[in-house]
């Protein structure tokens, strides 16, 4: 299948010296759930944040579809950041309104039956929910779109195993077959089995792309176990 | 609730026996359709690609037909189903030896316990 995101050589260096990403050569083809796993500080968030066009790569190219991260790519990109969308004084419907506005493909039906299935009342100002409770919304919100590609920041970190296996749940029953996920997270074992491939970062390199299934097979063990190993501190 | 899984295997062939063993046991009756793959994806937490997989070697095996008006649904033959279901049970009890085995037993001490096991289970 054709690539929804391709990166050539692509260096970020916020202060001249050292490199936060380190000439990575990347592709996101369509239809396949991925994982960007590191341990903090390897570049996992400033890839994401170089995709959705919220940072410039210091050198190499990154094209989505024929464009360039920007104005255009960003309706077909829907982005869950390890930042809240939501205003705290606001009603969680507010929210739901600011997206309909700004994105053509957010579905305002889907977003009321997620926050209908996780007894979330719309009605309620953000500033009263829970952490986890915030958390779903921001979710539901990103998955309410129908988008090419969903790129999700730790999606899980924050919520209890219940609303984990949810929202995991929530992923695989919205995203549209033909679109891909790139989520990153450190809590491999909960995710793996929702994954097609990984990709492993170190230092701002990849260190690995392959599938669950190939590191299971050629390792004989789990994605959480090889990851241990891999970065063994 | 999400199925489990071992970690030093890979997914889909487990998904393979776990389905195998929901045919053969009548979960999914002979000539039943069978949930879509996305369904049965979101039911197991898996990814809907591995379960794909999954769905083709049983289809390959004949234990799945796929009609196209249809969709997919357990074979009818009963052959088919005892052969599965001895390959199974074949499976569960090389497992159980090789366990026993690393324990010391030999292989009378182990048919001696399955037989005291046995006659436990019909005096209950």
């Amino acid at each position: 299948m054709e690539n929804i995101v391709e990166l050539r050589g692509v260096t970020k260096s916020y202060n001249g010296r050292s490199n936060a990403v380190d000439h990575i050569d990347l592709d996101i083809p369509g239809g396949r759930i991925i994982g960007l796993l590191g341990p903090n500080g390897s570049g996992k968030t400033t890839i994401i944040k170089m995709i959705t066009g919220l940072l410039t790569p210091t050198s190499g190219s990154i094209m989505i579809g024929n464009c360039k991260p920007g104005p255009a790519t960003k309706a077909h990109i829907a982005y869950l950041s390890e930042h809240s969308a939501l205003n705290p004084n606001r009603r969680i419907k507010d929210a739901l309104y600011l997206f309909q506005d700004f994105y053509a493909d957010f579905s305002m039906d889907r977003a009321l039956t997620m926050l209908e299935n996780l007894s979330i009342d719309p009605n309620a100002t953000v500033k009263t929910l829970s952490k986890g409770t915030k958390e779903k919304v921001n979710l539901i919100l990103v998955m309410s779109r129908i988008a090419d590609l969903y790129i999700l920041d730790e999606p899980i970190a924050g919520v209890d195993p219940a609303a984990r296996d949810y929202i995991l749940k929530t992923i695989l029953t919205n995203y549209q077959e033909r679109s891909s996920i790139l989520l990153s997270t450190h809590l491999i074992s909960d995710v793996e089995n929702i994954l097609d491939d990984v990709i492993f970062i170190k230092e701002g390199k990849i260190l690995t792309q392959t599938t669950v299934e190939n590191i299971r097979e050629s390792q004989g063990k789990s994605v959480d176990q090889y990851f241990r190993e891999v970065f063994v501190c | 609730m999400a199925w489990n899984f071992d970690d030093n295997r890979p997914i889909y062939s487990q998904l393979v026996e776990i389905l195998e063993t929901k045919i053969v046991s009548g979960e999914y009756q002979p000539g039943a359709k069978l949930p879509s793959v996305r369904e049965l994806a979101i039911t197991a937490a898996v990814n809907p690609n591995t379960m794909q997989r999954a769905f083709s070697e049983l289809e390959r095996e004949g234990l799945v037909n796929t009609n196209r008006t249809s969709g997919r649904t357990v074979t009818e033959d009963p052959n088919m189903l005892r052969q599965v279901r001895s390959q199974l049970a074949r499976g569960h009890v090389d497992y159980f030896f090789k366990k026993m085995k690393e324990l010391g037993y030999t292989n009378q001490e182990i048919t001696s316990l399955a037989n005291e096991a046995a006659s436990k289970e019909d005096n209950q």
